[in-house]
């Protein structure tokens, strides 16, 4: 089989796959050795950044306004790790095509790859620090199940889908609206506290119960909590999740690639 | 026919939407919203390019001459495939390679070597085909001894090197070069000419923009003159360039 690329050129398919794993590798690869470059601590930030979040949350919640959790501490480190890797792949992925701009303009390639390199090198952290979630569990006197064979590689897929999807969206987004860098900011932290992380999804009124699964992260983040705290998973909302994530990397794509060739004019 | 031809403009027109007004921002487009309105249905059009036709034949190097804003950018931006006209078409037959400004597609924290690959990948080529041509690319940028220094440590002169370096080790068929020669010191100026005199014996197509007609005139063997978005001349290099430096002077 044969794709005929851009410029003409025609490739074999192998070429193409192999091309285009080793420009997100590469890409990957420069994101991640850039990040904490220069940094005395280096990799210890990706687990202490979202560690400090949490202990700010655990004074304020815990104890200035003595929520009523058990384990606070394990069921903020939960999901703040998810909501990290998440919204700095949304927020970072607004300059990913206005940062390169000289590139747009002059080359034509697979730029989605600027996107998903971002959005991958935020997982890998994520991926990374799972260990140290794992050491509190136990801190906690609990350990990982049988469950999260399926369960994490799962999770991950989906967490992958929907921050692509939602970070393709940011990224050309902004291209044409640039007030959009400044919004995001904003809107993932509105998001932030309409997804329960900070608090149980039980506590939510019932009448409003239903935004758990309007929310297309509210599945993946509520079951990443269940998981690491050893409580049986949630499949209704696995099941939206699957869904949401489907779909919002579907419309991220399809707008991503309508536009993809005005990039040159408006970057 | 396409067996002779690289590249071929058909009638193409090329406009641009002057000052998009989402391009303001928000609060202006809330501001003036009637105002806005009226101004995106007659949408302001600037024409960068107007019915412009011309073949570049397979191996041919053609000089792009005129002055800032006659097209030439556009020209090339349509022909790598970023653009696309509005009218008309643009068809190109082979691989084609640009060269890129100073420092664009390096990361100033990366190593010499990491940004031999990571703008070797970006510009076409698969990691394997940067790893069998690392030692030619390092050699001709005479920077072995800077190779595992961060590149925001170099010099300008050392990034062009860089950047040139890689370009120059591609594979390609179309060749577009946009002013990149001026860059370096001569003796390295003088490498890389001779490196693109040697594409050109090899029958790679090349699409030389300059502002300077000797250049062109030294380099090509055809060029088109480019004024206010329409070709105004086309033909031999040093006719074309002979006029347009009259109309330069006069």
């Amino acid at each position: 089989m044969n794709i005929k690329m851009r410029n003409g050129k025609s490739w074999g398919m192998a070429r193409f796959l192999e091309y285009y794993r080793d420009l997100t590798l590469v890409l990957l690869q420069k994101e991640f050795t850039v990040r904490y470059k220069n940094t005395a601590l280096g990799y210890v930030w990706s687990v202490l950044n979202p560690l400090l979040y949490a202990i700010i949350y655990l004074f304020v919640f815990k104890v200035i306004f003595k929520i009523q959790i058990q384990n606070y501490l394990l069921f903020l480190v939960s999901g703040v790790f998810f909501w990290q890797a998440f919204s700095n792949s949304v927020c970072a992925s607004s300059s990913a095509f206005i940062g390169n701009s000289s590139l747009i303009k002059k080359v034509q390639f697979s730029r989605e790859c600027l996107v998903l390199s971002g959005v991958l090198n935020d997982l890998t952290h994520f991926i990374l620090s799972i260990p140290i979630i794992v050491i509190i569990m136990v801190f906690y006197g609990m350990a990982p199940t049988l469950d999260w064979l399926w369960a994490v590689p799962f999770l991950l897929t989906v967490q992958l889908l929907l921050t692509f999807g939602i970070a393709l969206m940011v990224a050309t987004g902004n291209l044409f609206l640039r007030d959009l860098e400044r919004l995001i900011t904003f809107l993932v932290m509105l998001w932030f506290y309409l997804t329960p992380i900070i608090y149980k999804e039980d506590m939510v009124p019932a009448a409003l119960q239903w935004t758990k699964f309007v929310n297309p992260v509210a599945g993946i983040a509520i079951n990443w909590r269940h998981l690491f705290m050893g409580e049986p998973l949630a499949p209704l909302l696995l099941g939206s999740a699957g869904v949401w994530s489907a779909a919002i990397f579907a419309l991220g794509y399809w707008i991503y690639k309508k536009s993809n060739w005005k990039f040159a004019e408006y970057v | 026919m396409s067996d002779t031809i690289a590249i071929r403009f058909n009638q193409v027109t090329k406009y641009y939407r002057r000052n998009t007004s989402l391009s303001f921002g928000l609060k202006h487009l809330m501001l003036n919203l009637p105002k806005h309105m009226e101004h995106m249905a007659q949408t302001k059009r600037f024409c960068a390019l107007k019915d412009v036709s011309f073949e570049v034949r397979r191996g041919e190097s053609i000089g792009l001459i005129g002055r800032n804003g006659s097209g030439k950018s556009t020209t090339l931006g349509l022909i790598a495939n970023v653009l696309r006209p509005n009218e008309g078409s643009v068809k190109t037959f082979g691989r084609i390679s640009s060269l890129l400004e100073l420092g664009a597609g390096f990361h100033p924290e990366l190593s010499g070597a990491e940004n031999i690959f990571l703008n070797g990948i970006l510009l076409g080529m698969t990691r394997r085909q940067v790893k069998e041509r690392f030692r030619e690319i390092v050699e001709f940028s005479e920077l072995e001894n800077f190779l595992e220094q961060p590149i925001r440590t170099y010099s300008s002169g050392m990034i062009a090197r860089l950047g040139f370096s890689v370009a120059v080790h591609l594979d390609p068929e179309i060749l577009l070069l946009d002013e990149v020669l001026t860059v370096g010191d001569m003796a390295f100026a003088e490498k890389c000419f001779k490196r693109i005199k040697s594409f050109r014996e090899k029958g790679v197509t090349i699409m030389f923009v300059s502002h300077s007609p000797e250049m062109v005139t030294s380099f090509c063997d055809r060029a088109i003159w480019l004024n206010g978005g329409t070709v105004a001349r086309i033909g031999d290099a040093k006719t074309v360039c002979d006029e347009y430096q009259k109309t330069m002077v006069g």
